[in-house]
């Protein structure tokens, strides 16, 4: 490992967070400072994709709002996520599944991992 | 102002309290050690020499090795002159003490050797745009470059084709977001000239 990556990964240890890759269902608990209040918004839905490698790593998550899809990527290694749970673990062949948005209803299942 | 000579290790991004993301450019910044103090009765002028990085015995000049005995300091690779230093002795150590977290600091350093290039990559001219209309072998020249018989000649200063980069460059205002002291490493907020390990100076 070179210096580079070495300094960034000592000056990004966030907490613990759990195993999870594209086609997981997570709930993300994201911090949200408004002023001098914080408080904290959950962000549910599947895992789309993981990119980047070390202190850039994101992860893109897709849930269908009222009907109307929605993404957000979130910075791996982000002060403000305060947890992580994963809620089921899914099944799919790739490491990016951007065929989901192309699909609703009942085809845009995926299938459990047991 | 007073600085220190170091090296541009590589860059990284680091996250702010408030959850924002900082590129950050790591430079290994000094232990240096001064090896001449010069003053104006002597040398015409005042400031002050320190260098970095420790060299072979071997491989320095007579010259130099009698240099760096005089000063009681090790064998260095580089050597720079910075002025309006407070108080030091020849063979005093210099360390990352200088800065400090939220400082704003000039970083010195040699840019990426671009070759000769045109006027568009050099001065950002924009070529013709178009391929046709009348065009076939000018896309990316510069077009005309003054007028007729009168003046007779190009102005000097025009902007042409020719090396680009190779050059030194000063950044200015660059925060300082980190010090590692006990590693000689600083972070600094945004980019720095020149490629990894390359010889940098940062001043205050």
């Amino acid at each position: 490992m070179n210096l580079t990556e070495q300094i960034s990964k000592e000056l990004n240890q966030t907490s613990e967070l759990p195993k999870f890759g594209s086609g997981d269902t997570i709930t993300v608990s994201y911090k949200i400072i408004e002023g001098e209040k914080e408080r904290i918004q959950d962000f549910k839905g599947v895992v789309i994709q993981r990119r980047g490698v070390g202190a850039t790593e994101t992860f893109t998550i897709r849930k269908i709002s009222s009907s109307i899809g929605v993404e957000r990527i979130f910075p791996l290694n982000s002060p403000l996520i305060a947890n992580i749970t994963v809620n089921k673990k899914g099944k799919v062949r790739r490491a990016r599944i951007f065929y989901l948005r192309n699909l609703t209803g009942k085809s845009a299942r995926i299938k459990e991992r047991r | 102002m007073p600085g220190l000579i170091g090296k541009k290790i590589g860059m990284t991004s680091v996250f702010s309290e408030e959850g924002k993301n900082i590129p950050c450019t790591i430079l290994e910044v000094g232990p240096c050690t001064v090896t001449q103090i010069k003053t104006e009765k002597a040398d015409g002028y005042n400031a002050v020499q320190i260098g970095f990085e420790v060299q072979k015995d071997h491989r320095m000049t007579k010259a130099l090795k009698g240099h760096f005995t005089k000063a009681n300091s090790p064998m260095l690779k580089k050597l720079v002159e910075f002025s309006s230093f407070d108080e030091v002795k020849l063979g005093d150590t210099l360390t990352t003490e200088l800065f400090e977290e939220g400082d704003f600091v000039e970083v010195v350093g040699t840019s990426k050797g671009k070759g000769f290039q045109g006027v568009v990559k050099r001065h950002g001219f924009k070529g013709v745009n178009d391929a046709t209309h009348g065009q076939h072998n000018r896309q990316r020249h510069p077009g005309s470059i003054g007028a007729a018989s009168y003046p007779a000649r190009v102005f000097k200063g025009m902007r042409m084709g020719g090396q680009m980069g190779n050059a030194r460059v000063k950044i200015e205002n660059l925060r300082v977001v980190k010090v590692l002291a006990d590693r000689n490493l600083i972070l600094v907020n945004g980019a720095v000239p020149g490629a990894n390990n390359s010889y940098i100076t940062i001043e205050k």
